[in-house]
């Protein structure tokens, strides 16, 4: 074997060992999950006494009981309801918000546009255990303690200032001379942003809605402060309130809760990566 | 008494032009990007503004099609006032810019539909026009592909259909052919020229290469910092140019300029300085010293560097363009008689640059 051919062989090996680390790191939580959530009692707690115990495999056969008590015990598809409710209409107001905000940043207000971009992302950067005091003071006055519209309200604080920073990104990378062209080609600002720039920024917008979404699921504190009932939690509180009880921690349960959560979220991404990549480096002038 | 005139080279339309500018200005902040430009173009004529880049042709061009508000300045677009508040839309232009700017997410018949729609043209018209437009140029089999599936060449045509499929009353090009590699720009200038003849659509041509203005233009404005330095038929522009500026941006090799006396700057093509024995026994004839420096050989040429030994300044070498047929040595380093016809020599200001009439 010739040195050139050692080097390349040794080259893919490094390769495929860094992507295989990579994979374990990124899988080991969900098969974590996957197996307390259908690990029996006994062989979940052995570990603790019992040093010789194994506790990367199933000891004893699976059991359902943990996901029995996860959907018949806890109102854990209220949960899932609420959670889609307000992640709906989360997504639906930022979208309605961050895209024309992203547009006019992106074009209109030239070069303050990109300070004020910044200065809207850096409102992103403050800290919802600071902002939930005087939001508690607003959600009192309007009414909305325990209810589902203090998130739909709140939630948008956070998830508007990125996304439009975000859409901000996709707009610039539509090139000038396209609208132009539009407008030269007979059509209005506003159709021109209707029939060639959104069109154009699709997978910015199925980002800023894939975004919005996650934030919304993993949002922890707002919906501790202004939730107090267990059947108007979304997921993020209602799991933990439910199954975390004085100092007993359903494991079991709570890592059901997390995999069926998680894994429908982990595949919508995948599928959609192909178009984010896409949408990040297309955008050549020339088509 | 010395008086600096400006030789009437500039043939003045009477009647209002077709597109018409007057005192129009840009600036962008401290630059005056255009600065005050009259530009008359007639019905149906190809006029190209030709000049370096940062010389404000573009800008003048994007005025005219309604991208860019003028600072000051009236235009007029077939006897219609559109400066202010007319849109790009409602100017019944079409433009194709340099990078095409095809629709990325629209097969090329969709491309050349899309001013159609805007119109709201009836669909089975539509269909006919688009196809008109996509036979003009060839295209007829490439219509359902995306612009990123197709070549330099076949973008610049599908951006060409597109512009011509509406009958517009201007045609308003940004370098179209700059993406072209030099083969090909030689036969879309051709085509293109040809498709303007067939259809005396009126068309503002921005270019900076001169060999495009020269082939194409019916008349050529040469610009430089934001003003129209002169305006006329490539020959006029070429033959008499109006200052040092346009003598010397014309021409490859540019025109030699050489101090004549303290007030007079005198100019001649390197094609017209000739070793004397090629006039044969003329008369009339302005005869220098020239110690060649260099020569390249070009094949139809030998371009001959060097400077004159009499007392005359310059501060670039002066060039002689000698064609293949004169075949006498012309060694580096040696000093040869070069001649140039009177009638061929222009003469400058040498404070204004500004053109002026041969001293007695």
């Amino acid at each position: 074997m010739t040195g050139r051919a050692v080097l390349r062989g040794a080259k893919r090996v490094a390769l495929y060992t860094a992507a295989a680390v990579f994979t374990v790191f990124a899988v080991f939580p969900f098969y974590w999950m996957f197996l307390t959530a259908f690990k029996q009692n006994r062989d979940l707690y052995v570990g603790a006494t019992n040093l010789q115990h194994v506790p990367w495999i199933f000891n004893d056969p699976p059991t359902l009981d943990h996901v029995r008590l996860l959907f018949f015990g806890t109102p854990y598809l209220v949960w899932v309801k609420n959670t889609a409710l307000v992640g709906l209409a989360v997504v639906a107001i930022t979208l309605g918000v961050a895209v024309p905000a992203g547009y006019s940043l992106a074009r209109l207000a030239g070069r303050w546009g990109e300070r004020l971009g910044i200065g809207i992302f850096l409102t992103y950067l403050v800290p919802p255990t600071l902002l939930f005091i005087p939001f508690a003071r607003v959600i009192s006055l309007l009414g909305l303690q325990n209810k589902l519209g203090a998130l739909v309200l709140v939630y948008p604080t956070f998830t508007i200032p990125f996304c439009t920073w975000l859409m901000m990104g996709f707009f610039r990378s539509v090139p000038r001379d396209l609208e132009e062209q539009a407008m030269i080609d007979g059509y209005s600002r506003l159709a021109v942003i209707g029939k060639v720039v959104l069109p154009l920024a699709v997978p910015g917008m199925l980002t800023v809605v894939i975004f919005a979404f996650t934030l919304v699921l993993q949002e922890f504190v707002y919906a501790l402060t202004f939730i107090s009932q267990v059947e108007r939690m979304t997921l993020s509180l209602g799991v933990p309130v439910a199954l975390v009880r004085g100092d007993v921690f359903y494991w079991g349960s709570l890592m059901a809760a997390c995999l069926i959560t998680s894994v429908p979220i982990a595949v919508v991404y995948s599928s959609f990566i192909d178009r984010f990549i896409a949408g990040l480096t297309a955008g050549a002038i020339k088509g | 008494m010395s008086t600096l005139t400006r030789p009437p080279i500039t043939e003045e339309p009477t009647a209002l032009g077709y597109v018409e500018t007057r005192g129009l200005c840009k600036h962008f902040g401290d630059v005056r990007a255009v600065d005050g430009v009259d530009l008359c173009v007639m019905e149906g004529e190809f006029v190209v503004l030709l000049g370096p880049s940062g010389c404000g042709k573009t800008t003048l061009m994007r005025m005219i099609a309604g991208l860019e508000r003028p600072t000051a300045g009236e235009i007029y677009i077939a006897g219609e006032r559109v400066d202010d508040d007319v849109p790009p839309r409602a100017r019944g232009i079409a433009m194709v810019f340099q990078s095409y700017a095809l629709y990325p997410h629209k097969t090329a018949f969709q491309n050349i539909a899309f001013p159609l729609e805007a119109a709201q043209v009836e669909r089975s018209t539509l269909r006919r026009k688009v196809e008109w437009a996509a036979a003009l140029f060839g295209l007829e089999r490439l219509l359902d592909r995306h612009p990123r599936q197709l070549s330099g060449g076949e973008r610049q045509r599908v951006a060409l259909a597109r512009a011509v499929v509406r009958d517009p009353r201007v045609f308003l090009l940004d370098e179209p052919l700059s993406n072209l590699d030099a083969k090909l720009r030689a036969v879309a200038r051709f085509e293109l020229k040809q498709l303007q003849r067939q259809l005396g659509t009126t068309t503002i041509y921005v270019t900076h290469d001169q060999v495009e203005a020269m082939g194409l233009g019916d008349r050529i404005a040469v610009m430089d910092k934001g003003k129209i330095r002169q305006i006329g038929t490539p020959r006029d522009v070429y033959d008499n140019p109006a200052d040092t500026f346009v003598a010397t941006f014309l021409g490859s090799p540019p025109m030699n300029l050489v101090e004549y006396d303290e007030r007079t700057l005198v100019g001649f093509r390197p094609e017209h300085f000739l070793p004397r024995e090629a006039f044969g026994g003329e008369a009339d004839l302005v005869t220098y010293r020239l110690r060649v420096r260099e020569v390249e050989y070009l094949g139809s040429d030998r371009l001959a560097y060097g400077y004159l030994e009499e007392e005359r300044r310059s501060d670039q070498p002066v060039i002689a363009a000698v064609p293949i047929t004169v075949t006498l040595p012309i060694a580096e380093g040696e000093a040869y008689e070069f001649a140039v016809r009177r009638r061929d020599l222009r003469f400058f200001d040498a404070r204004t640059g500004l053109r002026k009439p041969a001293p007695s």
